[in-house]
């Protein structure tokens, strides 16, 4: 028998906002990766709006399992486990997740692993970056969480907070900005666009929660968030054109900076010399740039998976699933619910 | 011929197995199992515990099912959707077709007497979702409305009504209640009429469509010249 044929075929789905992700894993293979987003449907309320994020999970579920196994070249009976994420989200949307998730399991008659989504974004990295052999630190940013984590070696995918954002997520500082200088929603990809024709140090937006006396892993967006919409206002007052390459430059700088410059401090204190991104900001270009740069000179090795698997996807799902097979972790019951605010401790439902 | 049963559109979570082979000259469907427990927020966490319930009480096994039928509601959102895509899951996994029923209807199903019926279920927000027939057959809904907007259309064209709702809102109905068990929630039986010749003629599969006969509730933001306040 090949090693492949020995690991374990999981199938993962992912509710926890707009995306219905479904991926398929063998160990720690990646096979397929599905992804359904409501996105487009949201745009008009300048944010995911949970029921019609719900509805959308339902009609896409089937379909998208459909692709998944197709990409895959499997077919669901030869799946040897599902795994779900169990929460933290949007508690309408991971309902859909999870009862798709056991009536899976139901009929297939295989065991249920309900998961951390958390937890799973770190997971995600196997698939590309291989094992983990040391602990790490990892920064988690997107629309929902911004969190700096610190991160066993796995095996163990227990995850201890170090620190995490005070009022909104980066995500949500993103999608504001964004929509405050028209660009629409979501504001992620947008103002990464237009950042790339702005001169990053034409404004000096402040740093949030930056001073000696701040904690040092916490964050804090909603004073930068009205900076950018005082300094945007007070240019219209004037009568002057907004330099919206300019503004959104110079507003993604002052999140990124934090975040790294945060990220790196942590990974110092903890001895640790991993640093892992993950979650839908770690897409952002600057983010992975800086980043990179930082972590070069600080002498940790970044590790960052590939921007389609840091947005909300199944395969981080599928990932994690197949880690707790092989750690022989006991499945999830059929009655586990869905958490929309599962601790972050929790790796497993 | 049995196929699973499920309903999610009320405070009841619903699972249980019929027998599809008998037609209706043979007094329709035979109920094999019924699994119900009334907890309007734990759909989630009750439907997939209590199929296994069925099948087990049915002595059967996945592998002997021929067809899923799911009650599409009317009913409240996020208990709803639990059975749909359970049902949609099972129907793909097992590669068996699904049928789906207008919940009120499988309430009103075998209900020949009164004529004229009034059925009525908790759409919580102080509505109903409700639906009339004539002689078991529907002639109005499903649609849902403030229990007081019902009445003056409700006494003119209905002997008596029936469902949860309309046991919560009797005074302001004002329709004789029929008060017998089983009829406050869609049950198995009425679920198992209704699609018994789908299941029988072996019936292409159904989407599944929720009834949700209500928008989301999101609004548009007004565009905003001042986001700093
Ligand atoms: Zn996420």
């Amino acid at each position: 028998m090949s090693p492949m044929a020995s690991e374990a075929l999981v199938l993962g789905i992912e509710t926890s906002c707009d995306e219905t992700g479904i991926g398929i894993v063998r160990g720690s293979t990646l096979l397929a990766d599905a992804v359904a987003s409501s996105v487009a449907e949201h745009a008009r309320y300048g944010g995911v709006v949970p029921e019609v994020a719900s509805r959308a999970h339902l009609q896409a579920m089937v379909p998208t399992v459909h692709r998944a196994c197709e990409q895959a070249g499997v077919q669901l009976c030869d799946v040897d486990a599902i795994a779900v994420t169990a929460g933290p989200g949007l508690a309408g949307a991971l309902l859909v997740g999870v009862a798709a998730a056991k009536a899976y399991a139901l009929a297939l008659d295989k065991p249920l692993y309900g998961v951390n989504h958390l937890s799973a974004h770190v997971a995600v990295d196997l698939l590309e970056n291989g094992p983990l052999e040391e602990a790490c630190v990892a920064l988690l940013v997107s629309g929902g969480h911004s969190s700096i984590l610190r991160v066993p070696r796995v095996g163990g995918l227990e995850l201890t907070e170090l620190g995490a954002t005070l009022d909104d997520a980066a995500g949500e500082a993103f999608d504001k900005v964004a929509r405050l200088l028209g660009l629409g929603f979501p504001g992620g990809p947008l103002i990464d666009r237009a950042a790339r024709d702005g001169d990053p140090a034409s404004i000096a937006f402040p740093r949030g929660l930056s001073g000696a006396s701040d904690p040092a892993f916490a964050f804090s967006f909603s004073g930068l968030k009205t900076a950018v919409a005082r300094w945007v206002e007070a240019r219209q007052r004037a009568g002057e054109p907004v330099p919206v390459n300019d503004v959104a430059a110079s507003f993604q700088e002052a999140v990124v900076d934090v975040l790294t410059t945060k990220a790196v401090r942590a990974a110092r204190e903890q001895g640790i010399d991993h640093l892992l991104l993950g979650g839908g900001v770690a897409a952002n270009s600057r983010l992975r740039e800086l980043a990179a740069e930082r972590c070069a000179r600080a002498g940790i090795r970044l590790r960052v998976p590939r921007p389609g698997l840091c947005t909300d996807n199944g395969a981080m799902v599928a990932a994690l699933g197949a880690q707790l097979v092989q750690n022989g972790a006991p499945p999830s019951a059929l009655d586990i619910p869905a958490d929309s605010s599962m601790p972050i401790a929790d790796v497993l439902m | 011929m049995l196929a699973l049963v499920i309903d999610t559109s009320s405070a009841a979570v619903t699972a249980g197995v019929v027998d599809g082979a008998l037609d209706s000259a043979q007094g329709g469907p035979r109920v094999l199992s019924e699994q119900v427990i009334v907890n309007a927020r734990g759909h989630g966490e009750w439907l997939a515990p209590l199929i296994r319930q069925a099948l087990a009480e049915a002595g059967a096994g996945m592998a002997d099912l021929t067809a899923v039928i799911a009650g599409v509601g009317p009913g409240p959102f996020t208990g709803l959707r639990v059975g749909l895509v359970t049902a949609a899951a099972i129907s793909d996994a097992r590669g068996i077709p699904a049928y789906d029923v207008c919940s009120l209807d499988a309430i009103a199903a075998g209900i020949v007497e009164p004529r004229r019926l009034l059925v009525a279920t908790d759409a919580r927000r102080r509505e109903v979702y409700w639906a009339r027939y004539v002689a078991g057959r529907r002639v109005g809904g499903p649609a849902v409305a403030k229990p007081a907007d019902l009445p003056g259309e409700a006494e003119e064209l209905a002997d008596a009504m029936v469902g949860a709702g309309a046991r919560l809102y009797a005074d302001l109905l004002g329709l004789p209640l029929l008060d017998e068990d089983g009829h406050d929630y869609p049950a198995v039986r009425g679920l198992g009429l209704l699609a018994a010749e789908r299941v029988r003629s072996g019936a292409p599969t159904e989407p599944l469509t929720p009834l949700y006969l209500r928008r989301p509730d999101a609004v548009e933001p007004v565009a905003s010249k001042t986001v700093s306040q």
